[in-house]
């Protein structure tokens, strides 16, 4: 250990790398996760890990921050072999992440999450709130990330929450900074403003390590790029030299289709009708007035808007989980073209609108899609379980049809583990996804809600999701569509409605301009007629 | 008959300060519980980690001549059993739950196997009064008519215990251990990643709820019945867990809970001349308080991991 400092002290100067890791070896239960990785990152680059789901980048960059133990390799630090047994090694090392999901404490202000573990005085001081605030605050201004220290996390957007956590990294005073899919919830105006703070760090003598499942972040971003495929590294690419389609294809191993192909719609009956939808947020104040929606079968009706004009809770009344305060909705079955008599669904609750026949991908899929620590097989009749096959007398679980279905879900949807009886937990980000896409289609449903569907997956998974989008359309189901995503509500939406402020201001066609919708979705034109 | 006593009872100085003597008494293991509880381990051992700590006290005091080094036996006594409850859930991250009942009656058994051994069948008789903990009398404020028994007459483990409840309100919300106690129970993940020991932090909190637990049950053996009875804390540790939940896992909200408990518990035995039953008057406390609680308290909401264990970086 001493004389391996002792050896590596000459190279120090010299390394240009701020991060090597070499011959990563880490295998899970069932699944090689690294597989003798090589990384390595220059001083002062942003370098984008890049791959599939499941490929392996969290749990690479886990080691790296020590919260993963691998089972062989390597890590040198600007050149000098360490030994990182936990985070607090990390943080001493100069290595500050933000996770893929936030590591904040919701009922703590900022300012306590951003302290914790490196509060102002040292472990055994009086908690210094002033000082706390003051550092932060400072931090703050210098990089540009406004914030309010004393705010509780619990009250603040994701967007909000992302800045807490890379103050958190800068507050350590990490010169290395990785970030696990910071943009996967951000809408794409909080991205820009990501994207100025980290060209600043950089000029600042930062290096970043930044995963992304965007392409165009990455060439918008980043100067080197490290693709991992299953587990393996399979390229290194300079940003410069290289596009969209290279990168894909070393990710995915094929060519991938980075545009949506699709036939012009053939709409049918109106089959969900909302009329005059009103609703209260968590804070009891109006947030939607006055929807109103129809969505043919067959179609697919894409709703735009920035996050948090009341897209979210519009689904959350239409998929039973918020109560409306007005308003009707109401859903017809279609038979031959035909459309049957309407049922009124507004007050059926989430168990009763699945019964009539909807289905729903939520946003959040930790909060309302999954049980997280419970087994893929479990997780894939969720809502379902009444079904007669998948419980008789909706009692008692009949556990081979179960396992069956789940079989099939993980087979026709991709979805990447070592069995359908591990713990939805382990699997990665993307493929939960893919899991909770499989059971809402595979449901037959006659309304689909799907909300931001491809949050966080991969760009092959992206493609396969959006022809599964278009396929449920062309079986003649009501796709109802919301996604932060400006490009893939145009390319996937037969129409799109503009939400603003609790209120559709305008339908229009796909073919309307990225222009013409940001106007719309900022309030700037707002039509009378 | 029964309002005339009960209108007495509430104005007697006698009551009071009994209320104030075993409101004291629970405010121990519910403080000790409590940064247990806060740091994210569910901790039911109070009621064995008390009895342990009534035992060592009393047999410590009798073989050293010493009250003093009877406490201190007690704390650590209280101490070292809550590691076994450390180890097993932290280490081994077995449940929790089970883990603390199991202590509770490897507590029991331990004492009424002990006690007949180590005083060859005789049990123990009751203590002199200089291996008891001494009543203060806070001079002329203890003459004070009223206020002074209730307040200025108490055991010196009372006065003891309001300093430990002043400084664990403190502690957990004006320091930054306290910070970090918080943040392991809501969120050990995250506190980890912050760079926050997680293992260690839990270790400190259920260690202390033992030592807490220990000088309560030096206080129940040594000062308050100056004996030990097989099985003496009776339930108290679960009433001390019910005050940490009531109190909304705040200090100062689990020694209101005390307070309440402490009324009812010297209540009952005062009520006996109106010919009620004592076991039914014995309950009529926790009845009222339970309805004034879920009235007045509201819903409480323990910390968010309590009871997760925590496995730090995966293997
Ligand atoms: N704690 C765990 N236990 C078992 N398997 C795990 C665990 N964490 C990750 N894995 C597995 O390791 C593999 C790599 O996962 P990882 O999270 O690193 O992927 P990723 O590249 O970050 O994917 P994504 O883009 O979806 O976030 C996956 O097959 C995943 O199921
Ligand atoms: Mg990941």
């Amino acid at each position: 250990m001493q004389e391996s400092t002792v050896i590596t002290r000459s190279e120090e100067k010299s390394s240009p790398y701020a991060v090597e890791m070499r011959d990563i070896y880490k295998a899970w239960p069932g699944v090689v996760a690294s597989n003798h990785v090589n990384l390595q990152v220059k001083k002062g680059e942003i370098h984008a890990l890049v791959g599939e789901n499941g490929a392996g980048k969290s749990t690479l960059m886990n080691i790296l921050y020590g919260i993963v133990k691998p089972d062989s390799g390597e890590v040198l630090i600007n050149g000098t072999a360490v030994h990182i047994s936990g985070p607090r090694d990390a943080i001493r090392l100069g290595i500050g992440m933000v996770h893929q999901h936030f590591m904040l404490i919701p009922p703590l202000t900022v300012a306590e999450n951003i302290v914790l573990g490196s509060e102002p005085g040292g472990i055994a001081a009086p908690y210094d709130r002033k000082r706390a605030r003051a550092d932060i605050l400072a931090l703050s201004k210098r990089y540009g990330l406004p914030i309010d220290p004393d705010l509780r996390i619990e009250k603040l957007s994701v967007g909000q929450q992302q800045r807490v956590e890379i103050l958190k990294m800068l507050y350590r005073g990490a010169d290395i900074l990785v970030m696990d899919e910071p943009t996967g919830v951000l809408t794409p105006q909080e991205t820009d403003e990501l994207f100025l703070v980290l060209r600043d760090l950089v000029k600042q003598g930062k290096t970043i390590i930044f995963i992304t499942h965007k392409l165009r972040e990455v060439l918008e971003i980043t100067d080197a790029i490290t693709v991992l495929r299953r587990g393996q590294n399979v390229g290194e690419l300079v940003t410069k030299q290289t596009n969209q389609r290279e990168i894909a294809r070393a990710m995915v191993g094929r060519d991938v289709l980075l545009r949506v192909e699709k036939t012009p719609a053939n709409p049918g009956p109106v089959v969900l009708h909302v009329h005059d939808l009103e609703a209260q947020s968590d804070r009891d104040l109006a947030c939607l007035h006055k929807v109103s929606l129809d969505v043919h079968a067959g179609e697919i009706l894409g709703i735009a808007g920035v996050e948090g004009n009341g897209q979210t809770e519009l689904v959350e009344v239409l998929t039973g989980m918020r109560k409306p305060t007005g308003g009707e909705i109401t859903m017809a079955d279609v038979k031959d073209g035909q459309a049957g008599t309407p049922k009124n669904i507004t007050t059926m609750g989430a168990r009763g609108v699945r019964v009539a026949g909807m289905s729903h991908i939520p946003e959040d899929r930790r909060e309302s899609g999954l049980v997280i620590t419970e087994s893929i097989e479990d997780n894939s009749i969720l809502g379902r379980h009444r079904w007669q096959q998948f419980s008789w007398r909706g009692m008692v679980l009949q556990l081979k049809n179960i396992a069956s279905w789940a079989q099939k879900l993980i087979d026709e949807f991709d979805v990447r583990t070592p069995s359908a009886t591990a713990a939805m937990s382990t699997l990665s980000g993307g493929n939960q996804q893919k899991l909770i896409i499989a059971r809402e289609l595979e449901a037959n449903p006659i309304v689909l809600i799907a909300s931001q569907p491809t949050r966080g997956v991969d760009i092959g998974a992206i493609e396969f999701i959006h022809r599964q989008l278009i396929a449920q359309r062309d079986a003649g189901k009501a796709v109802l569509l919301i996604s932060a995503e400006l490009d893939e509500i145009r390319s996937l939406s037969d129409r799109i409605a503009v939400m603003y402020e609790g209120q559709i201001v305008d339908i229009v066609s796909p073919d309307a301009t990225e222009e013409e919708l940001g106007i719309l979705m900022t309030g700037g034109h707002q039509d009378p007629q | 008959m029964f309002f005339p006593i009960l209108g007495r009872v509430l104005i007697s100085a006698d009551f009071w300060q009994a209320s104030l003597q075993f409101a004291a008494l629970l405010l121990l293991p519910a403080l000790g519980g409590l940064l247990s509880e806060r740091s994210g381990v569910i901790n039911l051992a109070m009621e064995g980690l008390m009895l342990i700590g009534a035992y060592v006290g009393v047999m410590m005091a009798i073989a050293t001549h010493s009250v003093w080094l009877g406490v201190l036996g007690a704390v650590i006594a209280g101490g070292l059993l809550a590691l076994v409850h450390a180890i097993v859930s932290i280490n081994f991250m077995a449940n929790q739950t089970v883990s603390g009942i199991a202590i509770n009656l490897a507590a029991l058994g331990l004492t009424n196997f002990l006690l007949p051994i180590q005083t060859q069948g005789q049990g123990i008789r009751a203590l002199d009064d200089a291996l008891r903990l001494p009543q203060l009398h806070w001079g002329p404020l203890a003459n004070i008519p009223f206020i002074g028994p209730v307040l200025f007459q108490q055991n010196i483990i009372f006065y003891v215990a309001i300093i430990i409840l002043v400084g664990i309100q403190f502690l957990l919300f004006r320091t930054n251990i306290g910070l970090r106690i918080r943040a392991v129970g809501e969120h050990p993940h995250a506190a980890d990643t912050a760079g926050v020991n997680v293992r260690l932090v839990r270790y400190a909190c259920v260690v202390s709820s033992g030592l807490l637990s220990g000088l309560a049950g030096a206080f129940l053996s040594l000062g308050i019945a100056g004996i030990f009875n097989q099985n003496m804390t009776a339930g108290q540790g679960y009433i001390a867990l019910a005050a940490v939940i009531f109190g909304k896992y705040t200090p100062v909200g689990a020694a209101a809970a005390c307070l309440v408990f402490g009324l009812g518990e010297a209540l009952s035995p005062r009520l006996q001349d109106t010919g009620i039953s004592a076991n039914l008057l014995g309950t009529l406390p926790y009845l009222l308080t339970l309805v004034a609680l879920v009235g007045l308290v509201g819903r409480t909401t323990a910390p968010a991991a309590d009871g997760v264990p925590y496995e730090p970086a995966s293997e």
